[in-house]
Order: structure tokens, then C-alpha cells, then sequence
């Protein structure tokens, strides 16, 4: 191909007065935007090699740098944007898939910005959680429909639970889509907290056995290191049918991602394509997938809850009374903004539904064909703070997943680059030199900082509500009032508008 | 005595150590005016091949090799603080110091003055800027012996659980 369309995105501005020369930028940039040149005695960028992950910007002692969108602007037009034009360039070039990383960014409504929480006044009283005990012990797996106790008064017939300090776990990322340093970080910090974090359909690398207590192993279409050892290392066994990124399809980890390592606990060849197939192969109905919870059931002697993790998509309630139905122990929903380490951008941009309505609609769904105590609900897809987690749990939800959420605690910048491998944070990457980047021991803390403020935050607003227990927060839509929303969506998520 | 240790397996070679290490030895303590205004040689030494790397500073052996091939005598061990000490005006740049160093810490001046350059500990700060502005904490300043046991087994365990090469 001769000319390339593409234009830069990024414009690199080096103030000179700071700039020393120092080329901490150029060894830091895997994208190789930055470079030294003798002659000029200066350090000089390439633009279009920016993917604006901020890097070398933290990195710079001197504070020289300044990442700009480009300024070059296509004639105004409402239709054909500057980015659909784009996208065209480079498809016209190559004749591939648009692919893309992270979460749709698109410009849809978020239905939590929408969602105003209550709180005490003067006829009844708010709490202070400083002075107060304030519960946040959660408990994950299907409860009885009554409790039978023995002679001693121990409850005999409590099937197996899934223990959380605090209602978040680290949602399902690969050993593969990210690097070991990354998943070292989340399975030490989840074991010091007291949470789960999720392998993704990664299998468990060795060293990671020793925080199993901790752990939700995962089950997907690939099966990609699923083995005895495996299911019994996990706390629960996650069968995983959908992603919110790209609901219907499959997963993709390319063969120059796959070095020793990953091929060892992945139970691949080095250097093959990882091809996790869209389906699974052996579920067709609701009745295939009764079959499969039951044989990693019986697999682990009945000791394990189940989960099963599908998008957020049009029947989502009925395919989760579906799903409570075959046995599930813990229902995972995935909204449409939920993360990936690749996607087809049309498919991350335009298929799936919002978790916000997702979860309403299964919570009440669920709740009409008494269902519910059968099924916990974990939800996921772009939780951003506290106070989205608090909402979702007085929609119906019993915890949360975080994926983007702790991939940013980790030193994630949204550059949405991930499909690429190069990821200068040290995250999404297979590179040694990358993955070194990202120290375990630091990743922990600031995740374990992440939870413990998040975990503060959801305290205080529980007292604000003059609630005292998390557990008296689920499914409390009395303490939600929408705003700026239409009577459909307020029927929806069985709210009342503000005012009201 | 307190040393810096590296953990190589967090090295960036990035090579901040080494400008804050010139910042932190300047006139003006100021990073763009010490880089662009004044000529000072790094004391800490960052090695680098392909996806390894680890900075390098003077060990301040206990048996210093430098202060016995120094000539003038630049060179001294502190009997208190352990802290292998250069003294500029005495040196005469005959570099037989580098040449004795098993470790290569010792750097020729790089704007051709008859000086050398090595890792004073940061004496005057009392935290040696390259541990301290390190941004992957690959750097640790530690006291081995009084962390845990005397014995040289013992100790090398501990350096390389911490990930460091021992001195």
C-alpha cells in the first residue's frame, strides 16, 4: 500500500526550558514515540506512535511533558465524525477487524449518574460508622428456603458459601490478557482483604495456588487449564458464557502472548493461538448447562458454590431465571461497558445492554418466581466508585465485580491499547521487560487502599441511610430516586423519580 | 551498616536514580539547573543489557580494596559509620581505585576533571535519593545484619529473597 491516511492522534509538546535529556521517556516508551538525536543534541517524539498512556508524562522528573488530542479537525460533520472517517482509513489499508481494549467509551447514557441515594433526617436517625459497628460480611451461594438445625444448633443444611469482608471482588482477567505481576497483585491483595479475585479463563499459574481461600477459578469455552488441581484450589468455580465487552463471541490470545509461562498453566502449546470458541461446545440449552454446573459439582464433592457468568443482553432475565433454575449457586452479569483485553470495536460499542437495567430486571424477575434466595447476584461492567456499588446493591445486586476499576488502581490510564501487548504499565503485557514494570508488592497495597476506601465510603453512606448492615441495603430501591429518567426506564428499575 | 540493595526483577533501567543521584549532589538542588547548568557525574551506576537491569553504588566493602590502592589517600573508610568516604581534593585522578574496585561502582568523572565519582550514601540527606525517588521501589536501603542472623548464609537468604546481590 502506498500513502497511509492514518493522521497521529496524539501530539507530544516538550517544554525544552525542562527538558534535561535525560531519556527517561524514550526508555520508557514501548511505543517508541520518544528518541534522542545526536545531532540536535535534543529529544525529539513521533507523534503518531502516542497512544496517550500517560508513561512517560508520570515518569518525566522535570514535568517537560504534555500529551494533546492532535489538532487536526476534518470539516465539521454531525454524521461522518472524525473517528468514523478514521476507522475507515485504517480498514481501507489492512481489511481486518477493528479491535480495541478496555471498556465501550461511547457516549450513551449511564443510568447511575441518574440514580440519587436517600438519607436520614431527623426522623430517623443516621449513623456514624466511626463510632458505630457497620457490617459489610457478605455471603455468595444459594441459600435454603429454611434452616434446619442439629442438637448443638449448628445449621445443617447451609450449602457452600463464598466469605466477603466487603461486597467487591476483582472481576475475571486472564494470566495471559494480563501479566503475572498484575495477577500476583490482585490475588495477594484479595486474600489480605478478605474478598475473591477471578483467574479468568487463564488456569492458575503455580504461584498463585497459595491464595485458592481467595480465588473463583474459571470454567470457559476454551477450558484452558482446567484440570482436578485446579477446581480444588478455587473457593467457587465460575462457568463463564458471556463477557460484557463482547457478548456472543469468543476470545482470542495471540500466539506471541503465549511464552512459557502461559503455555504451562494455559495447557497450550508455546507460541499457538489461544481460540476460546464462542460457544461452549456442550451447552446448547439450559438443560446442557445444568449438566455442566453439576459436573463441577459432583467434580468437588458439592463443597464449592457455582457461578455462571453471562452479559448484560435483551433476555437477560429470563435467561437468569434459566440459569437459577439449573443449579447456579451465584448469577454474574456483565454490562455493556464491562472491560476486555481485546474486542471487535463494533462489537464492544454496540451489542449488549446497561447493568443498570440488567440488574433490575433480574433482581425483580427473579423475586417474581421466588427465585432469588436460590441465586446470589454479582454484577459487574464498569463500577467506578462507591457510590456506583451502593446502587447497585440497593437495585438487587449482592457484590460487585471490578475489573477497570483495579486495573486503573494498578496504573492502568485507559489508553485502550491492550490488544496490542505493549502495555508500558506493566499490565496487559506478556514483555519481561514491561512486566517487571509492575511490582506485586506495590500493586497490592494500592489495590488494598482501593477496597479499603471504597469499603469506608459505602460505610458512610450506610449510615447516612441509618442502615447498619449491608444486608438491609439489597434490594432496598426505596432508598433510590431517579433523575432525568422516563417513566420506562423508571418502571424498569422499579424506582421512584426524585420528588416523589 | 545500612546499604542500598537492588531487586533487579523491579528495575525499569530507567535510570531516575541516576538524575535525582545528580540533583541531590549539585550546587543549585535543582533538576533542570543541576542537568543543564552544572557538571556533575552520577555516583550511581545503572547496568543495563536487554530486559535486565539493576543500579550500581559503591558496597562500601568492609575490607575496602579503593582505600588501600588510593595514593593520597582520598579515599577512607569511616570506622563509625562504615561509610567509604572520597575526598575530591586529594584525589589526583590516577583511577588505580577503579581498577581495584571488584565491583566497578567507581566512575571517572565524565567532564574530564581528575576526579572520580562514587556513592557517598548521601551522607547529608541521610536517605540516599535513588532509594527514595526510586518508582518501583527497586531499590531497598537496609541494614542485612540487624534485619535477621549474622551468619554470611543466612544473610545471603535474606538478600535474595529481597531479590538483591549480595556484597
Amino acid at each position: 500500500m502506498a500513502l497511509s491516511y492514518k493522521n497521529p492522534e496524539f501530539l507530544i509538546e516538550r517544554d525544552y526550558d525542562k527538558c534535561i535529556n535525560c531519556r527517561v521517556c524514550e526508555r520508557q516508551c514501548a511505543n517508541e514515540a520518544h528518541y534522542y538525536d545526536e545531532d540536535l543534541d535534543k529529544m525529539m517524539a513521533i507523534d503518531k506512535n502516542c497512544v496517550n498512556c500517560h508513561r512517560c508524562v508520570t515518569l518525566c522528573p522535570t514535568d517537560a511533558l504534555r500529551i494533546r488530542k492532535y489538532p487536526l479537525e476534518f470539516k465539521e460533520n454531525y454524521n461522518w465524525t472524525g473517528e468514523m472517517i478514521n476507522n475507515i482509513y485504517k480498514q481501507a489499508e489492512t481489511g481486518g477487524v477493528l479491535l480495541t481494549g478496555m471498556g465501550n467509551p461511547t457516549k450513551k447514557k449511564i443510568y447511575w449518574d441518574h440514580l440519587l441515594l436517600n438519607a436520614s433526617q431527623v426522623t430517623n436517625p443516621s449513623i456514624d460508622p466511626l463510632r458505630e459497628p457497620m457490617e459489610l460480611k457478605t455471603f455468595l451461594g444459594r441459600k435454603p428456603e429454611r434452616l434446619e438445625f442439629d442438637q448443638e444448633g449448628n445449621i445443617t443444611n447451609l450449602p457452600p458459601q463464598i466469605e466477603l469482608e466487603t461486597p467487591i471482588m476483582f472481576s475475571a482477567m486472564s494470566f495471559g490478557s494480563i501479566s503475572l505481576n498484575a495477577c500476583k497483585s490482585l490475588a495477594r491483595a484479595a486474600s489480605e482483604m478478605g474478598i475473591m479475585y477471578n483467574t479468568g479463563e487463564g488456569g492458575l499459574h503455580q504461584e498463585l495456588y497459595q491464595y485458592g481461600a481467595n480465588t473463583i477459578v474459571q470454567v470457559a469455552s476454551g477450558r484452558f487449564g482446567v484440570h482436578q488441581e485446579y477446581l480444588d484450589a478455587g473457593a467457587a468455580i465460575e462457568i463463564k458464557i458471556g463477557q460484557g465487552a463482547k457478548p456472543g463471541i469468543g476470545g482470542h490470545l495471540p500466539g506471541e502472548k503465549v511464552g512459557e509461562e502461559v503455555s504451562r498453566t494455559r495447557m497450550i502449546p508455546k507460541g499457538t493461538d489461544a481460540l476460546s470458541p464462542a460457544p461452549h461446545h456442550d451447552i446448547y440449552s439450559i438443560e446442557d448447562l445444568r449438566q455442566l454446573i453439576y459436573a463441577l459439582k459432583e467434580a468437588t464433592d458439592y463443597e464449592k458454590p457455582v457461578s455462571v457468568k453471562i452479559s448484560a443482553v435483551h433476555n437477560v432475565a429470563a435467561i437468569a431465571s434459566g440459569i437459577a433454575t439449573a443449579g447456579a449457586d451465584i448469577i454474574a452479569i456483565d454490562g455493556y461497558r464491562g472491560g476486555t483485553g481485546a474486542a471487535p470495536t463494533m462489537i464492544r460499542d454496540n451489542v449488549g445492554i446497561p447493568i443498570e437495567l440488567a440488574l433490575a430486571a433480574v433482581d425483580s424477575r427473579l423475586r417474581e418466581e421466588g427465585l432469588r434466595n436460590q441465586v446470589s447476584l454479582v454484577i459487574g461492567g464498569s463500577i467506578r466508585n462507591s457510590a456506583d456499588i451502593v446502587k447497585a446493591i440497593a437495585l438487587g445486586a449482592d457484590a460487585v465485580y471490578i475489573g477497570s476499576a483495579a486495573l486503573i488502581a494498578l496504573g492502568c490510564h485507559m489508553c485502550q491499547k491492550c490488544y496490542t501487548g505493549k502495555c508500558n504499565w506493566g499490565i496487559a503485557t506478556q514483555r519481561p521487560d514491561l512486566v517487571k514494570r509492575l511490582n506485586p508488592e506495590i500493586g497490592t497495597e494500592r489495590l488494598k487502599n482501593l477496597i479499603r476506601g471504597w469499603s469506608h465510603e459505602i460505610k458512610e453512606m450506610l449510615g447516612g441511610m441509618g442502615i447498619n448492615a449491608i444486608e438491609s441495603l439489597r434490594g432496598n430501591r426505596l432508598m433510590l430516586r431517579g433523575i432525568d429518567l422516563n417513566e420506562k426506564e423508571l418502571e424498569i428499575l422499579g424506582i421512584k423519580h426524585a420528588g416523589e | 551498616m545500612k546499604k542500598v540493595y537492588a531487586r533487579e526483577e523491579y528495575c525499569l533501567g530507567c535510570k531516575l536514580c541516576e538524575v535525582y543521584c545528580v540533583t541531590s549532589h549539585s550546587e543549585s538542588k535543582d533538576v533542570v539547573k543541576a542537568h543543564k547548568m552544572e557538571e556533575i557525574t552520577p555516583r550511581v551506576i545503572v547496568e543495563s543489557t536487554g530486559e535486565v537491569s539493576f543500579a550500581l553504588q559503591c558496597r562500601h566493602c568492609d575490607d575496602a580494596p579503593c582505600t588501600k590502592a588510593c595514593i593520597t589517600g582520598a579515599l577512607q573508610k569511616d570506622p563509625e559509620t562504615g561509610i567509604v568516604g572520597y575526598n575530591q581534593e586529594k584525589c589526583v585522578g590516577c583511577w588505580t581505585c577503579i581498577m581495584t574496585c571488584p565491583y566497578g561502582a567507581i566512575k571517572r568523572d565524565e567532564y574530564g576533571r581528575s576526579i572520580i565519582s562514587k556513592c557517598d550514601l548521601c551522607i547529608e540527606t541521610g536517605e540516599p535519593v535513588c532509594v527514595v525517588n526510586c518508582p518501583n521501589n527497586a531499590l531497598v536501603f537496609i541494614d542485612l545484619a540487624e534485619k535477621q542472623g549474622e551468619g554470611v548464609e543466612e544473610q545471603d537468604k535474606l538478600v535474595k529473597e529481597q531479590g538483591g546481590c549480595r556484597d
